[in-house]
């Protein structure tokens, strides 16, 4: 069984017990320890079930890398699931449950599915649910998704905050071991800005488990010395808990802070995305063992072998009273002799290699009376929920066993791999490294910046380097480099402190134990935990033809579980190359992306959630809007009135009665959020003639005009009144929508094609708050206001003034979108409400109403005047609307021109708009299609019109709508049919558009 | 005429890292056109009583100043009741001559941040290095806040002022508000 032995537990604050739950289970543990670490102590070797077969899974490895030891975590506002117990600190009250089985993780019905193996190979479900076709979508996708899963879906509001962070920095140090503590420094020296990073609680990475003296010094006192170092340096930010997640172009790097998952009750927020622009990165991720592939590697007990000493050294953790060896490097000889000297027994090591003299390693091994068994290998684990024995063969032949040695547990190494993730996340390539067996970053192949220099530089083992005297060296020399490029220089003082050498033996690369395993092994051996890959799986993709990495990956879902193969991946590459009869580097890698290791969606929108999920633009009436019951209309990131219901209204009764008192009496409309852009310089004529579709140099100071606007492709994209201020200057208005839109087009035009015009624009939309007074009342409010002469002589239809109404100084627009006497009052913003509260006492006797938008929409449509967004959908040209009038003539040119003159624009088969009106007064649906004769090459009914814009007029007490018809104007009486959605088929008359006041006799009072 | 009203009307939030006050309107005037223009140099020293700002720059005295915007624009800062008055002295000065001048006072919020973790409170908003050698007071930035456009400069080390347009004054005032939450320091820029 796995305990907390006596001694060791290097980073426990064994003072502080903290009690924590697994599965509702109490049980103990220290400050410092991680839930792995933890569960381990309290002999819970069983702690999870793969996700295919429903296996029974323990711990395999004490880092990120881990694929097996998932958790749900957390209840309610805080729950999360898929989180690793490697990585997860230990804190009091922490509540803890394993994943992916049912009913329990003792007896999991799922798992007879590994009896059902042999049915379930790669591929299994490619080739089983492709037929019948509609089952997929109706029987077996609904159960497989309930039978596949990680953990729960989170079912409250995460209870937590986030943030981001930008930083900027002339060194980015990924990584906090020795490797990375001795580039900080060196960087640091040289007067660089650097930033630190380490994923850990702790510095020092590995070193301090694995040994060493630098300078005569042991590790622990070298790293101790080196971190005090560098937080006295003014030019060094060092953060711990925080993780290189992905480096990107431009020497962009995420970086994922965890600030309190190991603190839950803390003030501020829980993770914080660093967001770091570098002038270059250095690498120093260090390297993560491998497994070896051996029949029942994962049983729950067999782990890697730096794990197993880890969870000794760090924790104090015994994963097994007699520990079994198995390796092809020197490496693990350190977990022998790490176990021993601390009192457990290690019954053998079984080394797959066949070596002429011992190194230093196996020597000590030896002599602490270790049985070491030379070109010996597992043939098979033997145990179900946790190791009883293992099965001794020869490397060299098929897995006849030799010797059965009962133990508790199995500590494999594989040889290592450099993390070269982050390295390889913007292109840097990697070579394959014989003597290590890995792959790992080729210096002369760095991911390339704008300047067309390499951005990353790897360091220490993550570039392929060792020895601790040989990662102190590299680190040095590797910052040396970066800031010799980036101008900065080292004193000349700056020297790499020198470490201990001790002479490995070379590694023998293993990609199967025993070499000739046969199938009946091969079924046993495991490539991926997480996702059940095992090593027939990848032979049998290779023999069905998928010779490509990137297709075994997919087929076989090798290294796509949530540990994306940290520790399948080499050895699956090797196992197809094997399969293949090739070279592993023939056979390449699959593509390293972004982030190294899961970060939190949490992290990722930062602040961008609650109220501030997304900005709220209010107009300087929005209170007051609130306050009188205005029901919202999203508008852009507006929020408009769509209508003011009073007490015991529904909302259509409402948006009736605005429609009705603004035609009867008046009303009151917050304009604010239209565009206005105001036009300066010589050249501004010219500019408006080009962006408008009618003639705006020709208008007179004073006046206004209605334009329209087309992109060059000749669709309309917005409209509005222009009025002329002076010689020099207009005022654009435009749609609410298209106030920034319209804007950055005029700046497009202004720097990219037309830059030696004389012409400057100024957005200055929220500079003012406009309000349109609308209605027979109207001129009689404004005259109650006083102050100015607002008759028809003074301020006639499409003219405007400046002048002062009540004392508050303001620019009067007549111009109407409804069809009533109106005049658009702009005043500055910072009296918009004032303004609009003495509108509303001067209207009180004349029947005043706010009216929304809603109200707006018909009293247009009652007028036949077209809305950008409903009679436009950036397919419609001014042409289809029936607005040839304002198109000018004489102009030889504007934008859109050209297009428009094609032969599909001017085709007389392009729908055209037209009124519409229900044969029995009711109201069409909204986007409905009117059909044809015949049907189409698809067997569907031809269609020959739309409905654009459609309402029930209460003006005229029946359905109006406007559309877009094949012949349309040429049909007017016609009557055509719509069905709806609703079973029930409308019938509609084809009419001309403007319903109400053709004269327009109303709005020219 | 009313007194003008901004948008927040003096909304103030304490409680966090950072003190952080929606300030009352303050004078502001677009200017584009040609800076390095006699009629524009003399005319804007004159009102300010500053010198033109290099690229990113502010000269500020007291609550008058002329602040760098683009190649091509500059932003007269002044007394909210002052604004006619410039404005007329500065269409004078540019007469027949290719150049503008708006009034978008009330086109903005303005906020002030006070404290000592201020730059990290913009830091976490802003795509902006707020280290203290690289933004010092005299330097502005115009940048975005979250998904919206604003500009701020620091006004001394442990002051920050901030400009935003004015439909956004909530969302900036509770993005400020969210970035500075208490136990949120970052102690980033540490010494």
């Amino acid at each position: 069984m796995s305990t907390r032995i006596a001694t060791g537990g290097r980073l426990l604050n064994k003072s502080n017990a903290v009690s924590f739950s697994f599965n509702g289970k109490h049980l103990r543990g220290f400050e410092g320890d991680t839930l792995a670490s933890a569960l381990l102590a309290n002999d819970q070797m069983l702690v999870g079930r793969s996700f295919k077969y429903h296996r029974p899974r323990g711990i395999v490895a004490a880092g990120p890398e881990e694929p097996n030891a998932l958790m749900n975590l957390g209840r309610e506002g805080q729950f999360e699931p898929n989180q690793r117990a490697t990585t997860t600190e230990l804190f009091d009250g922490l509540e803890a449950a394993s994943q992916n089985h049912w009913p329990s993780l003792e007896f999991d019905v799922g798992a007879i599915n590994k009896y059902l193996s042999r049915f379930l190979p790669a591929g299994f479900y490619y080739k089983m649910f492709i037929h019948p076709r509609p089952f997929w979508k109706h029987v077996y996708e609904p159960i497989i998704r309930h039978s596949a899963g990680l953990g729960k879906a989170p079912k409250d509001r995460d209870a937590d905050t986030y943030e981001h962070f930008h930083a900027f920095c002339d060194v980015l140090v990924i990584g906090g071991g020795v490797a990375g503590l001795e580039a900080a420094r060196t960087a640091a020296l040289s007067g660089a800005k650097v930033i630190l990073l380490e994923q850990n609680a702790h510095w020092g990475g590995r070193a301090p488990v694995d040994g060493g003296t630098v300078e005569g010094k042991p590790i622990n006192d070298h790293v101790d010395t080196l971190v005090a170092e560098l937080a006295a340096m003014d030019n060094v930010q060092m953060r711990r808990r925080t993780m290189g997640a992905g480096v990107y172009d431009h020497s962009y790097v995420l970086g994922y802070e965890r600030l309190k998952d190991h603190a839950p009750k803390a003030q501020g927020p829980r993770h914080r995305l660093w967001r770091i622009r570098a002038g270059h990165i250095i690498t120093a991720t260090g390297a993560i063992e491998r497994p070896l592939s051996f029949a029942g590697n994962d049983i729950p007990g067999v782990m890697l072998a730096a794990a197993v000493r880890d969870y000794l050294v760090n924790y104090g953790v015994s994963v097994g009273d007699r520990t079994v060896v198995v390796t092809n490097n020197d490496d693990a000889y350190r977990t022998a002799i790490a176990l021993v000297e601390a009192g457990l027994t290690v019954p053998t090591i079984l080394d797959a290699r066949v070596l002429p003299e011992d190194s230093a390693l196996m020597a000590r091994a030896k002599e602490l009376g270790i049985r070491v068994m030379m070109g010996h290998a597992i043939a098979s684990v033997k145990g179900g929920k946790r190791v009883t024995s293992v099965e001794v063969c020869s490397q060299a032949g098929e897995g006849a066993v030799l010797e059965t040695i009962p133990c508790e547990a199995v500590a494999m190494s594989g040889g290592w791999s450099p993390v070269v993730h982050l390295w390889s996340h913007c292109g840097g390539k990697l070579v394959w490294d014989t003597a290590l067996a890995t792959f790992r970053p080729d210096v002369n192949n760095a991911p390339i910046g704008a300047d067309g220099h390499g951005f990353v530089t790897a360091a220490g083992a993550a570039a392929g380097f060792f020895g601790l005297d040989d990662i102190l060296h590299d680190a040095h020399a590797a910052a040396d480099g970066v800031v010799t490029t980036l101008g900065f220089k080292l004193p000349a003082n700056a020297t790499s402190p020198n470490a201990d050498r001790q002479e490995e033996s070379p590694l023998a690369p293993v990609w199967m134990m025993p070499q000739g395993a046969n199938a009946k092994l091969r079924e046993k051996t495991w490539l991926d935990y997480q996702n059940d890959v095992k090593v027939s799986d990848v032979r049998l993709a290779a023999q069905e033809g998928f010779v490509s990495v990137e297709h075994t990956k997919r087929y076989t879902t090798l290294g796509m579980a949530t540990d994306q193969g940290k520790l399948s991946n080499i050895n699956g590459l090797a196992t197809l190359a094997g399969a293949l009869n090739a070279d592993i580097p023939t056979v390449g890698t699959t593509t390293f992306r972004p982030p190294y290791h899961p970060i939190s969606m949490g992290a990722i929108g930062g602040e961008a959630r609650g109220e501030v999920f997304q900005p709220l633009r209010r107009t300087p009436m929005h209170s007051w809007h609130d306050a009188n019951e205005a029901e919202w209309e999203p508008v852009g990131q507006w929020r408009r009135p769509y209508a003011y219901k009073r007490s015991g209204e529904s909302t259509h009764d409402a948006v009736m009665r605005e429609v009705t008192n603004t035609r009867k009496n008046m009303g009151l409309l917050d304009a604010s959020t239209l565009g206005k852009i105001i036009v300066k310089g010589p050249d501004a004529g010219k500019f408006l003639d080009m962006l408008y579709t009618n003639m705006m140099s020709s208008l007179k100071p004073g006046k206004c005009r209605y334009g329209l606007m087309c992109s060059e492709n000749g669709f309309l994209i917005d409209d509005g009144v222009v009025a002329r201020i002076d010689d020099d200057t207009f005022l654009c208005h435009t749609t609410t929508g298209g106030a920034d839109r319209i804007h950055q087009h005029m700046e497009e035009w202004l720097q990219t094609e037309w830059w030696d015009w004389q012409v400057y624009v100024a957005n200055v939309t929220e500079q003012y708050a406009q309000i349109a007074v609308v209605g027979p009342n109207a001129r009689k409010c404004l005259e109650k206001l006083g102050g100015m002469d607002v008759s028809k002589d003074a301020l006639g239809f499409m003219e405007w003034v400046d002048g002062e109404l009540g004392g508050f100084k303001c620019r009067i627009y007549r111009i109407s979108f409804s069809g009533e006497l109106s005049y658009e009052i702009a005043v500055v913003a910072g009296v918009g409400q004032a303004f609009w509260d003495a509108l509303m006492v001067a209207g009180h006797d004349l029947g005043v109403m706010p009216y929304g938008t809603e109200c707006l929409h018909i009293l247009r449509a009652e007028k036949g005047f077209i809305m950008i967004g409903d009679e436009t959908d950036g397919t419609v040209i001014p042409q289809d609307l029936g607005l040839g009038w304002a198109i000018s003539k004489k102009k030889e040119d504007y934008l859109g021109k050209r297009a428009q003159e094609r032969s599909h624009m001017a085709d007389p088969e392009r729908w055209k708009l037209v009124g519409l009106e229900t044969t029995d007064g009711s109201t069409l649906p909204d986007g409905a299609y009117a059909v044809g004769e015949g049907k189409n090459e698809n067997n569907q009914r031809n269609v020959i019109g739309r409905v654009t814009s459609t309402y029930h007029s209460p003006t005229l007490n029946k359905g109006i709508a406007m559309g877009l018809v094949l012949h349309g104007p040429d049909r007017m009486g016609e009557v055509i049919d719509f069905p709806g959605t609703d079973g029930k088929t409308y019938s509609a008359k084809i009419v001309d558009p403007v319903f109400y006041d053709k004269e327009g006799e109303k709005q020219n009072v | 005429m009313s007194e003008p009203i901004s948008a927040l009307n003096g909304s103030v939030y304490k409680e966090g890292i950072a003190a952080i006050t929606a300030t009352g309107p303050i004078g502001m005037i677009s200017i584009r056109g040609d800076m390095t223009a006699g009629y524009l140099k003399k005319t804007l020293k004159k009102i300010a009583g500053v010198d033109m700002p290099d690229a990113r720059g502010i000269n500020l005295k007291v609550d008058k100043g002329i602040a760098w915007m683009s190649p091509d624009e500059l932003l007269l800062i002044c007394s909210y009741a002052e604004v006619a008055t410039h404005l007329d002295t500065l269409h004078n000065a540019i007469g027949s001559n290719h150049a503008m001048a708006v009034n978008v006072s009330d086109a903005r919020a303005v906020f002030r941040l006070k404290g000592k973790h201020i730059r990290e409170v913009l830091a976490k908003l802003a795509p902006v290095d707020t280290s203290p050698d690289v933004f010092a007071p005299g330097t502005i930035r115009r940048t975005r806040l979250a998904q919206v456009p604003a500009a701020f400069w620091m006004v001394d080390t442990e002051t920050a002022q901030l400009v935003c347009f004015r439909s956004v004054a909530q969302y900036v005032f509770d993005l400020l508000k969210t970035a500075a939450q208490p136990g949120s320091e970052v102690n980033h820029h540490r010494r």
